[in-house]
């Protein structure tokens, strides 16, 4: 079996240079936004009170991180060890990913001061889907740390430790695999109380958790494909191609359900006909339809699903076809009372896109020094 | 993929689809009114758009008065609509010349705003920290500033867009409606009334339980357009009374199977979404979600069973898969 080792290199490169640039300036923005409120930094509303930061940075972004539950149930559950290299890197992004979610979550709160709230059993509200949403991914936090600590474990050659742990990991693996079915369903399930304030194209009711699972398990194994592509660019590894080309059929599958479930709801519902009403909605419907339609003219063809380019355009189009319908879902489909308006201000940007530099900025930190990473140097 | 298994994936996404909503509805119906749940009934067609409800609750409630947009100082409190300095709203419909009061076409109309309590709250069903609570008894929905995390869940939820939060502060607070009674005023529980009935000289905003409401509004219903009616002013039973012409009411009383109900109800001229309130359905919102919360985890069971059965599976693979590596490894030394 492949050993991970560090990828070495300097951690000073232009690159980290501009990503460490992009993380001081969401240090400032949030500096800013604890000095003078969410009103002074963003343009959130009485009309949009979830903005970006919520929709993205917590929606968006802990889907984009399930490629540490994909990779668990592919390896752990369905026995495919051939796999098992993917391991480390993918608990690594999901736990930075999600880390950075909770912390966009904690940013976004009006009266962070009281988040400890969340935690009291006195204070729980457990008919709230967002109070399910938010001990889960807590608790996720917990357990990605621990199923990441291998790798930290071996660079301190803390061995009696790692052996002692992997004893019970496999208990860490069932919950790291129970947490996020419950906590990404339920991403769906928020909008259901939303009612007719979301647009009956993406009002799907009961099938809300479904479609968000769905589409959490299709980003995790994109994220998967992604992340394979680009430390083998990035880092100078062999190709991992072949390999993540056996993705594709249970991405095929996935895809296919999607499809199945999203319009049969809507047939069945009486609703298909708004995907064909000219305006800015159906326009969204149909960019999201055809971001997880388009690839499976990639992953159906063997030949096709072996080109490492066009795996990748596949992979990133079903990133964007996730992002899309949770930002639809969210904002795009939301129906404000009248005379509201929200499109994200340059700091509520500057934010997200910080956040998101820290993440792969720490990331490509901890890769060039741990042993994370196994596939062997390109020669 | 073969055509066997697009067939069973179709079916089975079908079948996924179809189960849908009806068995949520008997996990979780609508909840029932309080058993003392007290109530408001907002008479579009007696209101005449003075604001004297405004000006009361901003008083009783302590809030500033607020400009309008494009004033620097608020020489007037003007608020266009509910916001987190502003608890109850007067707001007026007009159409075309607007020359008859309470006529859909070439009318006007006036419609108050405030929370509106509902039997079955969005708002208390979403927040997770406990902080939007309803009280058993009189139902009135309070909100708890020491635990709100200012998620704004209740400002996204609520149907009627009522809780407004105060984005200009650097520690805001959500602000609505809560019958002059929170901790702190507590007009109710002293034996007064809101600021809002009090002040109003028409009668257009009355007081009592859901019961007496309904029952008056039902009672004005029935009543002949053109007869002369003495509307009860402040509440059913204080004696005051102002002699008015009982108009032509768009014949519901909004408030009563709306969403689940609500403890603010309306009578008007015109029909209620001309007013802004919102048409919904009588199943209300959070008990479908919660229908849906409840029927996925209830007693944790399916999150048990699915922990149970991937720690089963993971166990099992990672003892194979070290068996394997152990079975290679001595292969590996025998040759060497």
């Amino acid at each position: 079996m492949e050993r991970a080792h560090p990828i070495g290199g300097r951690l000073v490169t232009p690159f980290t240079t501009l990503l460490a640039l992009l993380s001081l300036i969401a240090l400032w923005v949030l500096a800013q936004r604890f000095v003078h409120g969410l009103g002074a930094v963003t343009h959130l509303n009485n009309g949009y009170p979830w903005g970006i930061w919520v929709v993205f940075d917590v929606v968006v972004v802990t889907g984009l991180a399930c490629g540490g539950y994909v990779v668990a149930f592919s390896v752990y559950v369905a026995n495919r060890f051939q796999y098992h290299p993917l391991v480390r890197p993918a608990m690594l992004a999901s736990l930075l990913g999600y880390g950075l979610g909770g912390l966009g979550a904690v940013v976004d709160m009006g009266r962070y001061l009281n988040v400890y709230n969340i935690f009291l059993p006195w204070q729980m509200n457990f008919t709230s889907v967002m109070l399910e949403v938010a001990l889960c991914v807590a608790i996720y936090i917990l357990v990605l740390m621990v199923e990441a600590s291998p790798a930290f474990l071996e660079r301190f050659k803390l061995h009696r430790h790692k052996r002692k742990l992997e004893r019970v990991m496999f208990l860490f693996i069932a919950l790291g695999l129970v947490l996020p079915t419950m906590h990404q369903s339920s991403l769906g399930t928020l909008l259901v109380v939303l009612g007719n304030q979301i647009a009956p194209l993406w009002q799907s009711y009961e099938l809300m958790p479904l479609l968000a699972l769905l589409s959490a398990a299709i980003m995790g194994f994109s994220i998967l494909l992604f992340e394979g592509f680009f430390s083998q660019l990035g880092f100078r590894r062999a190709s991992e191609a072949p390999l993540l080309a056996a993705f594709a059929r249970p991405l095929t599958w996935l895809l296919v359900v999607w499809l199945v479930v999203r319009f049969a709801e809507l047939t069945l519902h009486g609703k298909l006909g708004d995907a064909f009403t000219p305006g800015g909605l159906a326009v969204a419907f149909w960019l999201e339809t055809l971001l997880f339609a388009l690839p499976l003219w990639v992953l159906v063809s063997p030949q096709r699903r072996r080109q490492a380019h066009l795996l990748l355009i596949a992979a990133v189009a079903m990133l964007l076809a996730g992002t899309v319908y949770r930002v639809n879902a969210f904002l795009i489909a939301y129906l404000p009372p009248a005379g509201y308006q929200y499109f994200p201000s340059a700091t509520e940007l500057l934010l997200t896109i910080g956040l998101v530099a820290l993440k792969i900025l720490v990331f490509i930190l901890i890769v060039k020094r741990f042993p994370i990473i196994s596939a062997p140097a390109r020669t | 993929m073969n055509r066997r298994d697009f067939l069973k994936g179709m079916a089975g996404g079908a079948g996924a689809v179809a189960a849908g909503g009806a068995t949520t509805a008997d996990a979780r119906p609508n909840r029932e009114p309080a058993p003392e749940a007290v109530a408001m009934l907002f008479d579009s067609t007696l209101c005449v758009g003075c604001k004297a409800c405004v000006t009361n609750c901003k008083t009783v409630n302590g809030m500033p008065p607020e400009a309008l947009a494009d004033e620097r100082l608020p020489l007037w409190d003007s608020a266009p609509g509910l916001s987190a300095k502003t608890l109850n709203v007067i707001q007026a419909y007009t159409d075309g010349s607007a020359e008859v009061k309470d006529r859909e076409q070439d009318g006007f109309a006036f419609v108050k705003r405030n929370c509106m309590h509902c039997v079955d709250p969005g708002c208390v069903s979403v927040c997770p920290v406990s902080a939007m609570t309803k009280d058993g008894n009189n139902g009135i929905v309070y909100h708890d500033p020491d635990a709100c995390i200012g998620c704004r869940y209740c400002v996204f939820a609520c149907p009627y867009d009522v809780p407004k939060f105060d984005f200009e502060s650097s520690y805001g607070t959500i602000n609505k409606c809560q019958f002059c009674n929170q901790r702190g005023v507590e007009r109710l529980d002293h034996g007064l009334l809101p600021g809002c009935v009090e002040a109003c000289p028409t009668g257009a905003t009355l007081f009592g339980t859901r019961e007496e409401m309904l029952e008056e509004a039902r009672r004005r219903l029935s009543l002949t357009p053109g007869s002369e009616y003495a509307y009860p002013r402040e509440t059913l039973d204080a004696g005051l009374e102002v002699t008015s012409t009982v108009p032509a009411y768009y014949p519901t009383i909004y408030g009563e199977k709306e969403g689940g109900g609500t403890q603010v109800l309306h009578l008007s001229g015109v029909a209620f979404d001309k007013l802004g309130l919102p048409i919904l359905p009588e199943r209300s919102y959070a008990s479908r979600s919660e229908g849906l919360l409840g029927t996925i985890y209830k007693g944790m069971f399916a999150p048990v069973a699915l922990f149970a059965g991937m720690a089963w599976f993971a166990r099992r693979n990672l003892q194979r898969q070290a068996e394997t590596e152990t079975q290679r490894a001595d292969a590996h030394d025998d040759r060497g």
